[in-house]
């Protein structure tokens, strides 16, 4: 437990910045228009919760939250992939990467 | 080779059909009519040489072509049988068939559908003798059915005029009735016996197998309900005379001389149900006995040739059945017979006579034709003299048996059956005298233009008189050589052929000197008196009843086409009103639904992902006060 950096740092600083962290994803989101800004807010707010993941297992003393954390970052790694794709094809087509140029869903 | 020639018989005039539909228009009037009577001519061919060979060796032949359905123990060919009534059956089905495929050459050639029409009467054929040699009673199901097609498009031929198309639907829903009665009875039989081969059937009910005796009773009722709508009886005569609206050899072919016996085909194949079923013998000899009656009354007063020949055909076609129900099937099939031939050669003469007169069927409007059409006017007689029981003319013998079995077993019937036939008697020398005797009651025109008809016509005519006048010969009483024929297919032998004793004799005597007091009374009345029917309007008292038909249409119509019509018409109403309302509701509110739902999807990303966020904070502060 002496090593423990939760010791030097307390929980609860995790916490706010995880919250923080999470709640400029969400305005990022929320606010900006450029997609490429948008699906790095979204990062962001993933971020936040793999950070929360890890202070938690950390402060549990149990393997699983990091292990979690892991299958959540490949997942992600994968989701940029297929995203940024779909942002090239988008920008291929509309010449543009403005979220309210893409109107073409309108029903 | 018996299954090659059986196929050449049955397919012939369907290959007819097919030629006359395809190439009948390029073919011309005169080639596509020849067209359709070689076909015909070809099955008779066919006909007389099985007929030879089954005459000579007494066995029949049974030809299967394949196997057409196995359900567990079920099973069913399609197959066919050419045993001694089927056969008999085809020698007149494609023998008068010929002469009127013939007779229609000539007698159409002014209508330009000529080669539809000949197509017609050529299906026709082909399912007349499909319901005839059928192996089982499937396949003779299927002609049955084809049978009453072809009289619906034939009855309804000249289909511009709408009574007659009215009478053509008649004519085809009265036989569906009956139709769902044959139904019914084959289903019954199938699910009794596991088997419809009337081979089989027969073996099973003659051998003394246990059955239920109570259900083959329904079971032959129920077929009886079939043979009352395909053969015109009470309750279901009414579009026999109605189906007169059909070209003139239409009438003589369908409705005189073949489908309508298909009925009495029927019952005589089966004669094993039927005499296993003596309730529902009785049935059929008194149904018999009163459409008889009843048609001949109605035959009495009719002014329109037709009119009354149809009459007289539902009257005689009622004698057929009460022979049948008093289980003396060969005398029916007597009678079938030479009514084949003397009323085929009726409604041919009387064809030729409104041929003449350019349409006109109303006796009132003829008279004096006997000099102008000679030959017409002798065959038309020698029918006449047949169908009156004249001796020695085939009708004598034919009607002289029936009325010789009912006196056997029932009084009563036989003084109605003898009752129908003096006005039998009386009805055909009516028609005679007002057609062809006293002066000629048309217009000038018509009276220059009166002619006899060309040889296409007269042949035909001739030789179904030759036929009419010597057809008695195949069953002299003593001596039947159509009793001795028939014997393979009857359940039971016969208690004996009639013997020529002062009984016999007696009854020949009674109804010559019936059919002779009935001529002379028509004699008196239309020659000595020169009376003249009456107009339309004028009719009144029993003849006005006799006159409409006992008002059975208009009955019928109070009784079962208004209600029906009623019922229907409260359905469409109500019922249905309210059912597509509900539905129709459910989609209005759907599609409305959509319609405002619609305006959310804008399309703007940025609204769903706001949305999104403030749907993920609602779940979670949910979730937070919730607990």
């Amino acid at each position: 437990m002496a090593s423990n950096i939760l010791n030097h740092i307390g929980i609860e600083n995790y916490i706010f910045l995880s919250v923080i962290l999470f709640c400029i994803g969400v305005f990022g989101v929320l606010y900006r228009r450029n997609a490429i800004i948008v699906f790095m807010s979204i990062e962001i707010m993933l971020n936040a919760v793999n950070l929360l993941f890890v202070a938690f297992s950390t402060y549990h003393q149990d393997a699983q939250g990091q292990v979690f954390v892991f299958f959540s970052m490949a997942v992600a790694a994968a989701e940029v992939a297929v995203g940024l794709a779909i942002l090239v094809s988008i920008f291929r087509n509309l010449g543009s990467i403005d979220i309210d140029n893409l109107k073409k869903l309108k029903g | 080779m018996d299954n090659q020639l059986a196929l050449v018989l049955v397919l012939a005039p369907f290959l007819g059909f097919l030629c006359n539909v395809f190439f009948g228009k390029s073919l011309g009037k005169t080639a596509s009519g020849w067209i359709g009577t070689l076909a015909v001519v070809v099955s008779f061919m066919a006909t007389i040489s099985f007929f030879m060979q089954v005459n000579g060796s007494g066995k029949a032949i049974n030809v299967r072509l394949f196997e057409w359905m196995q359900v567990g123990n079920f099973k069913l060919d399609i197959g066919f049988l050419l045993d001694q009534l089927s056969l008999l059956w085809l020698l007149f089905v494609t023998g008068i068939g010929s002469l009127i495929h013939m007779y229609s050459i000539s007698y159409m050639h002014d209508d330009e559908k000529i080669h539809s029409f000949f197509a017609y009467l050529n299906l026709f054929v082909f399912f007349m003798i499909t319901l005839v040699v059928g192996s089982n009673l499937l396949v003779m199901f299927i002609g049955w059915e084809g049978v009453g097609l072809c009289s619906y498009l034939l009855i309804g031929f000249w289909y511009k005029n709408q009574e007659y198309n009215d009478a053509a639907k008649k004519a085809f829903i009265m036989n569906r009735i009956g139709d769902l009665g044959l139904l019914i009875g084959i289903f019954i039989l199938a699910t009794l016996f596991s088997t419809l081969d009337y081979t089989s059937l027969k073996t099973i009910i003659t051998s003394g197998f246990p059955f239920n005796h109570y259900w083959v009773g329904v079971a032959a009722f129920c077929l009886f309900i079939g043979a009352c709508g395909k053969s015109a009886q009470i309750p279901l005569y009414t579009w026999l005379p109605d189906a007169m609206a059909g070209p003139t050899p239409v009438s003589a072919l369908i409705h005189a001389a073949t489908m309508v016996t298909a009925g009495i085909f029927m019952v005589t194949r089966l004669n094993f149900v039927f005499d296993v079923a003596p309730v529902v013998q009785t049935i059929i000899a008194v149904v018999g006995a009163t459409t008889a009656l009843v048609a001949a009354t109605i035959g009495l007063v009719q002014n329109d040739i037709k009119k009354v020949l149809a009459y007289s055909t539902v009257s005689q076609l009622g004698l057929m059945f009460l022979a049948l129900g008093l289980g003396a099937y060969e005398v029916a099939v007597f009678h079938v017979i030479t009514h084949a031939f003397f009323k085929a050669c009726l409604f041919l003469g009387s064809g030729s006579v409104i041929h003449a007169l350019h349409g006109q069927q109303d006796m009132r409007r003829m008279g004096g034709l006997k000099k102008a059409m000679p030959i017409t006017f002798i065959t038309m007689l020698v029918s006449s003299l047949a169908i009156s029981g004249i001796f020695p003319f085939a009708g004598f013998w034919s009607k002289d048996e029936i009325l010789m079995v009912a006196f056997e077993h029932n009084k009563a019937l036989w003084i109605v059956g003898s009752i129908a036939s003096i006005m039998t008697a009386f009805y055909m020398f009516r028609l005679m005298y007002l057609t062809f005797f006293n002066d000629f009651r048309g217009t000038e025109e018509q009276k220059h233009h009166l002619h006899e008809s060309p040889a296409l016509i007269t042949i035909p005519l001739i030789v179904l008189a030759i036929l009419a006048t010597v057809g008695g010969a195949i069953s002299l009483p003593g001596n039947s050589w159509l009793n001795h024929y028939l014997a393979p297919i009857m359940s039971k032998a016969k208690h004996g052929e009639h013997h020529l004793d002062s009984t016999a004799y007696m009854l020949m005597g009674i109804a010559l000197v019936g059919a002779i007091v009935g001529i002379a009374i028509a004699y008196v009345k239309y020659i000595k008196q020169r009376q003249l029917p009456q107009e339309d309007a004028q009719i009144s008292g029993v003849n006005k009843v006799l006159y409409n038909k006992y008002y059975v249409d208009e009955a019928y119509e109070v009784l079962i086409v208004k209600p029906i019509n009623f019922l229907s018409r409260f359905f469409r109403d109500y019922i249905e009103t309210a059912l597509s309302g509900l539905v129709f509701g459910f989609g209005k509110v759907t599609s409305e639904l959509g319609y405002y739902g619609r305006k959310i999807q804008n399309g703007n990303i940025g609204l769903y992902l706001f949305a999104f966020v403030l749907g993920v904070c609602a779940i979670i502060s949910y979730l937070f006060l919730a607990q």
